[in-house]
């Protein structure tokens, strides 16, 4: 590499730990000494909120160049600026790089401070880390670990506050355990735009509490939770469900808006506990909405579909997935484009509508009414998008969705008696506005499903597919950016991913079809410009913005 | 041979027949500074006043003129005047001596602040156990108002200015200026970190703000009518004009006092002024600054700078009585000149009880927002009340001290301090007292 470039102009030289290192200006010392490997331990700062500087654990010591008496930084012999250091220790997080300042950030006098800064934590902590949701990921555990001392010198009696406080919907607090460090009443009042948490009493008596009459009920909440750096906050879904050291991590994203979400899944042993988000500026910072995050509790529902049908004379008969394809196949096959309806979904991946596409242009391309169920919602200030699908752009894309403007098309098909066959793909026809005794009249209705309905309850076959948690594939949100799921938890029993439904499906009936997910998506991004030069693996953790048209 | 007063501030506060209207204030020449005040460009005030060499009078000492100069130069902000009139630190009781018997001084030294620093709205932050005090002010108010001292263009000048009074509603901590600041905004008096958010620069709401205490604001009346040279010659070098200390404890005759800065020692102010020490008891223990203040023990020596004839210092070990009552020599001694509070204590004091009682203060008043002075606080109390109560143990020194040390600069505001100063100072030098309660508590023999 060549590196004749002068340092670019937004940078200042700082001297981090004996060593001069460039870093980005306007940044604060804790992000600074991030990047070059020095953590700096903190509480109440967050990148995402205001600066409280109310904890003090982030205490280091702060230096400046020494001014001669021309007033120009005295240099020593490396040529770089000696140090004025500051006698008193400065809190990194407050603190903004200059050129020419010394940090230290693990001097004697810096772990000092975080000893004593501990130690006070500690003091009136009710230290029942054993029963704690927090333990295990918990900031206040961590550090006294790397910061504190083993031996307690606190003899007196605690401060003893409320515990089990209800403030919200989702979310529970315990009021001795917080170490008031103001983040879930910054991210309140900030992010979540309800002004309803803050601290009453003072000195140590201080005590985070609701406003009086009102409730933490924003649908932002359980972010709260998150970034509660000890056990205060704890949503009442995952309460006492796992200890977090078991979860597995899958990173993939939310599908319950067109905004996508960043998330990671946690799972164990083929169940998932709960939804946290990932961050990503391009798309959720680091927050989720709860409606999201607590989505998921239906991929365990009891009546989850677990093994294909056929109907036989009025009775769901379990059958196997050959049978159940071939028999399919065989009847799709023998019809013409016009006795063949469409319901698809604008939830599924766009390798799976990739596949539908393909299979739609088997039996007929265009000539098969087609279109997706659109779910328009209101937007809110922060995540929520106006669109209740997540995969609208990619449904529009891989030409299965007309936005709904073809659905009137596909629900007089059905309604007419003129469609001899009707595929509804993770869809129910009932929230098309088709009755049930219309439904019931479908000679041949094939469904890929994962909950019972309308739908399933009339349809010759019932498909089990798999849920967002269970399957690999992608799907572009709402500004048209790419983004992957990825598989956490298998699907149930004998259901199956979609794809290799559709791909099976496929093949039955002598069309292009596929030994694996990738190659799917190999095949769409030949078709389609779009989504050219991409590949599944190759999207990434974060996505990829595809170029606006 | 008694001690002259030198009353500036407090002139004609106690005179017979001083009341607090604005009729009594301008037969003694009220306003007549504000008036020549006016007729002078703002900039050449503050020039006085830098030349005064006033230094704040509400604990840190800081330069007045100094202060009103880091209002940014090319500021397009409103700026705001503030008066810190909380006065809530143990032993201190003079802002209320001038705002009872005075406030037209008060005010007229605001007016005349206001103008040179170019505010247009101005608070009277008032301790919300000041009722009295706060109906005066008020009353002030209303009367400088009808005689256009206040509100437009006053005395015809073109100058605008608005004063409110803003009653605090109980806590010590709205006392420091930042605090006092969020506290006038609505909130909870959280001090803010500095920086970013210094006053001059980023004070109420956000705009450029100059927060004195009442007494500063006072004194700067009378170096628009000395001239600040000729108030600069008042007291000593550094150490100008004349203070009003408050003087508590186990003297004859307690009270306030104001005279020169530093041209009488603490012996003097003691035995001269309050009558010497109750009850012919022995002086044990000076508080010189307020409670926060570093005591000062009788009997040690303290290592203070004496400016000589030629201008030179030098560095001469002086006994507690002949330490003179200025910043400068106070901040050698070890202590400080803090808020003017001074408190006496003979040798009938218990000083693990002292500190009891002073912990006791500062864990009920710490603001609670930062973590080593909101435990910090608690702890001490809890060590020292436990002491009293017969209960210390051996290692209860030491963790005393340990616990003040890891308080001290490492806290958002002074309060850090203010309530790690008496622990660090007493243990240190009462070790011998706190020693004595900290023996392993006598075997109680127990009940079969
Ligand atoms: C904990 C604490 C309490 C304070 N209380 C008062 C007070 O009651 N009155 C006061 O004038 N200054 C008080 N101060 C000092 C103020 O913060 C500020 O420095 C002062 O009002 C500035 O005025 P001056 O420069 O005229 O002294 C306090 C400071 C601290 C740290
Ligand atoms: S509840 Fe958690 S986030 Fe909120 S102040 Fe307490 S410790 Fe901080
Ligand atoms: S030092 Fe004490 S009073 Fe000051 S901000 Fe911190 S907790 Fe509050
Ligand atoms: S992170 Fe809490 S003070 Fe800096």
């Amino acid at each position: 590499m060549t590196e004749k470039t002068q340092p670019p102009q937004d940078t200042v030289s700082i001297q981090l730990d004996g060593t001069w290192v460039r870093v980005p200006k306007g940044t604060n010392v804790i992000e600074a000494a991030k990047r070059h490997g020095r953590f700096i331990p903190h509480y109440c700062y967050h990148p995402k909120l205001e600066i409280a500087g109310n904890c003090r654990m982030c205490l280091v010591e702060i230096g400046m160049p020494r001014l001669g008496p021309d007033r120009q930084p005295v240099r020593g012999a490396d040529g770089m600026p000696e140090i004025a250091w500051i006698p008193r220790p400065q809190i990194g997080c407050a603190t903004t790089v200059s050129d020419g300042m010394g940090v230290r950030t693990a001097s004697p006098l810096v772990e000092e401070c975080r000893r004593g800064v501990m130690e006070f934590l500690l003091i009136n902590h009710p230290l029942d880390c054993p029963i704690c949701d927090q333990a295990g990921e918990c900031k206040l555990q961590e550090f006294s670990l790397e910061y504190g001392s083993a031996a307690s010198r606190f003899i007196e009696q605690k401060v003893k506050k409320p515990k089990h406080v209800d403030i919200g919907k989702n979310i529970l607090l315990d009021d001795e355990r917080c170490i008031l460090c103001s983040r879930c009443i910054r991210f309140a009042r900030d992010i979540a735009k309800e002004d309803v948490l803050g601290f009453t009493q003072r000195g140590s008596q201080t005590t985070l509490s609701i406003h009086p009459g009102r409730r933490f009920d924003s649908n932002y909440s359980l972010n709260a939770a998150d970034i509660c750096p000890v056990g205060a906050l704890t949503s009442k879904d995952f309460r006492f469900k796992m200890r977090v050291w078991f979860l597995k991590e899958t990173n993939a994203i939310c599908t319950s808006c067109g905004t996508g979400c960043n998330i990671v899944i946690g799972s164990r042993e083929g169940a998932v506990h709960r939804l946290t988000p990932r961050e990503n500026d391009a798309v959720n910072q680091c927050w989720m909405c709860d409606h999201g995050r607590l989505n998921f509790h239906h991929l365990h529902a009891p009546d989850r579909i677990k093994a294909p049908t056929c109907r036989l004379n009025g009775h769901a008969l379990v059958a196997e997935w050959p049978d159940a394809l071939s028999q399919l196949s065989r009847m799709l096959g023998n019809l013409a484009p016009d006795e063949i309806a469409i319901l698809a979904s604008s939830k599924m991946t766009n390798e799976e509508l990739f596949l539908l596409s393909l299979l739609r242009d088997r039996l007929g391309g265009d000539s098969v009414p087609c279109d997706v169920l659109p779910r328009r919602q209101e937007a809110d200030h922060l995540l929520v998008c106006d669109d209740g699908n997540p995969n609208s752009t990619g449904a529009r894309l891989l030409g299965i969705s007309s936005d709904g403007k073809r659905l009137p098309d596909v629900i007089k098909a059905i309604e007419s008696g003129r469609t001899k066959a009707v595929l509804a793909i993770s869809e129910d026809l009932a929230d098309a506005g088709i009755t049930q005794p219309t439904i019931a009249r479908i000679p041949t209705l094939a469904t890929i499903a994962i909950l019972p309905n309308a739908t399933t309850s009339e349809a010759r076959f019932v498909l089990p597919g798999a849920g967002f948690a269970e399957k690999r594939g992608s799907m572009i949100n709402v500004k048209g950016r790419i983004q992957r799921l990825n598989r956490a938890t298998p699907p149930p029993a004998n259901a199956r991913d979609d794809w290799q439904i559709l791909t099976d499906l496929l093949a039955l009936l002598d069309a292009p079809h596929f030994p694996h997910i990738d190659a799917v998506f190999a095949a769409m991004a030949a078709r389609h410009p779009a989504l050219a030069g991409l590949t599944l693996a190759g999207i990434g953790d974060l996505g990829q913005q595809l170029a606006r048209k | 041979m008694p001690i002259k007063e030198k009353r500036l501030i407090l002139q004609h506060a106690d005179e017979p027949g001083y009341a607090p209207d604005i009729a009594c204030y301008r037969r003694h020449g009220g306003y007549a500074e504000l008036k020549k005040a006016l007729g002078t460009p703002p900039d050449s005030i503050l020039a006085e006043v830098k030349a005064s060499g006033l230094r704040g009078r509400g604990g840190a000492g800081f330069s007045c003129g100094l202060k009103w100069s880091f209002i940014p130069k090319n500021n397009a902000k409103p700026v705001y005047l503030i008066c810190n009139a909380d006065e809530s630190e143990p032993g201190t009781f003079k802002d209320r001596q001038i705002i009872h018997k005075d406030p037209h001084q008060l005010l007229e030294g605001m007016i005349i602040t206001a103008y040179a620093i170019g505010a247009h709205l101005a608070y009277i932050y008032i301790r919300g156990e000041f009722p009295e005090g706060a109906r005066i002010l008020e009353r002030a108010l209303a009367e400088a108002k009808r005689d256009g001292f206040l509100g437009k263009s006053i005395l015809g000048s073109g100058f605008d200015l608005d004063v409110f009074v803003h009653r605090g509603a109980g806590a010590y901590i709205c006392g420091e200026e930042t605090g006092l600041i969020e506290s006038l905004e609505g909130k909870r008096p959280y001090p803010r970190i500095k920086p970013p958010y210094f006053p001059a620069v980023l004070g109420l709401y956000m705009c450029p703000t100059v927060v004195n205490n009442v007494e500063t604001l006072c004194n700067v009346k009378h170096i628009v009518r000395m001239g600040g040279a000729a108030y600069a010659a008042l007291g000593r070098p550094n150490n100008t004009g004349t203070r009003i200390l408050c003087v508590s404890g186990d003297v004859a005759r307690p009270g306030y006092f104001e005279s020169e800065i530093g041209t009488i020692t603490m012996g003097q102010l003691i035995h001269d002024v309050c009558g010497g020490i109750r009850d012919g008891n022995r002086l044990k223990a000076v508080i010189p600054g307020g409670s926060s203040a570093k005591v000062l023990r009788a009997g040690d020596t303290y290592a203070i700078r004496r400016r000589k004839p030629d201008g030179s210092t030098e560095t001469i070990s002086v006994a507690l009585e002949d330490i003179p009552l200025d910043f400068d020599s106070l901040a050698d001694a070890g202590s400080m000149a803090g808020s003017g509070g001074i408190i006496v204590m003979d040798h009938t004091r218990d000083m693990v009880e002292a500190l009891a009682n002073i912990n006791e203060f500062y864990a009920h008043e710490s603001c609670g927002q930062c973590t080593p002075c909101r435990e910090g606080s608690l702890w001490m109390k809890k060590v020292t009340a436990r002491m009293t109560r017969g209960d210390g143990r051996p290692s209860d020194p030491d963790l005393l001290a340990s616990i003040a040390n890891s308080i001290a600069g490492r806290t958002v505001c002074a309060f850090g301090e203010a309530c790690a100063w008496p622990t660090q100072s007493f243990v240190d030098k009462f070790r011998d007292e706190f020693e004595a309660k900290a023996a392993p508590a006598k075997e109680v023999p127990r009940a079969a």
